[in-house]
């Protein structure tokens, strides 16, 4: 047997602010055809955190479904966002009134430059990670894949490090894995790739790079069959994470035959 | 009768009696105070006070909530 269980049994967890997880994946919770397909595609997945937007109550439909009928707030982890913010004092505001509505201080930060392309504006990112540390907030940031602005976000408080993989929505892949793999290996707190996994390969890549866990929405949500790609996912990031921790064999520039070649007839 | 209080809920103009606190108005809406959280006249009305504060005319309330998101 090759197999050695002294690693192999080891369970493989990740901590964040000092919250342990075993899943790497976390889900997003919009764009699905309703909360019932929603909740079966977060059963499929094995995540135990998922994003949640926060947003004006319908007044005029009180008895409308809500999210937190379908998962339940105590036994998933709700990661209230501020997609749709596009300066740090409304993501500031948006955070406020999320913390009231849960309880929680675990939160995602994302502050949007333009809605064409939903990058970051990395300006108004790092004000708002600051202000939010100093009010006791958790912040996991979205940001650009930029070392330099991940350590920037680090010392101004983030308690871990998202990093675009494309622009969100997009399904176009991890296009830059030289700077994932820089600020993986410049953090010293988690770093998730959030935005622009398309299928299973890319989370398989993101995770292979070392990240520490992924971050996705419309890829699930946009399958034909969502519950089918969120298991996909879920096996994605864990073969992603097996390979990273095996220490992938180096790669050569021509062949290198895997039979003996001593006894040939 | 006093005239009713004339407030600005999630942007929208409501009016509601004298005296009334935001609990009244949350509950009155049909929604859960539990489920919810509030911004009066941009500050957060914490859950614990929601039932002793009591609401002035022209006051802008936002109530929101948790909803699908990415």
């Amino acid at each position: 047997m090759t197999e050695n269980p002294t690693t192999l049994a080891t369970p493989d967890t990740w901590t964040v602010a000092g919250r342990t997880f075993t899943s790497r994946l976390i889900v997003g919770t919009g764009k699905y055809k309703d909360f019932a397909q929603n909740a079966a595609a977060l059963e499929a997945s094995g995540a135990e955190i998922v994003t949640v937007a926060v947003r004006r109550v319908n007044v005029s439909d009180p008895n409308a479904p809500m999210l937190t009928d379908f998962i339940d707030p105590r036994q998933v982890t709700y990661l209230p966002n501020t997609a749709g913010c596009f300066n740090a004092e409304d993501a500031i505001r948006t955070l406020r009134l999320a913390r009231e509505a849960g309880g929680w201080d675990l939160v995602k930060l994302e502050v949007l430059g333009e809605a064409r392309t939903l990058y970051p504006d990395m300006r108004e990112t790092l004000k708002a990670t600051e202000i939010l540390a100093r009010e006791g907030f958790l912040p996991m940031v979205y940001c650009v894949d930029d070392p330099i602005a991940a350590k920037q976000l680090e010392d101004a408080g983030a308690v871990a490090i998202m990093p675009l993989g494309a622009p969100i929505g997009s399904g176009l892949g991890i296009q830059n894995r030289v700077t994932i793999r820089l600020i993986v290996e410049g953090a010293k707190v988690p770093v998730l790739v959030d935005a622009g996994v398309g299928t299973a390969s890319d989370a398989a890549v993101a995770m292979e790079l070392g990240c520490d866990g992924v971050l996705m929405n419309t890829a699930i949500a946009e399958a034909k069959d969502p519950i089918r790609m969120a298991r996909a996912m879920r096996l994605a990031v864990e073969a992603g994470r097996h390979a990273y921790l095996s220490g992938r064999m180096a790669t050569r520039r021509y062949a290198d035959p895997s039979s003996p070649l001593a006894g040939l007839i | 009768m006093t005239a009713q209080l004339l407030l600005t809920v999630n942007g929208e103009p409501r009016r509601i009696a004298p005296g009334s606190s935001i609990a009244d108005l949350v509950t009155g809406l049909g929604l859960d105070p539990q489920k919810v959280a509030v911004e009066r006249n941009g500050e957060i009305a914490p859950r614990s006070q929601l039932a002793h504060t009591i609401l002035d005319s022209g006051d802008t309330l936002e109530i929101v909530h948790f909803v699908g998101g990415g």
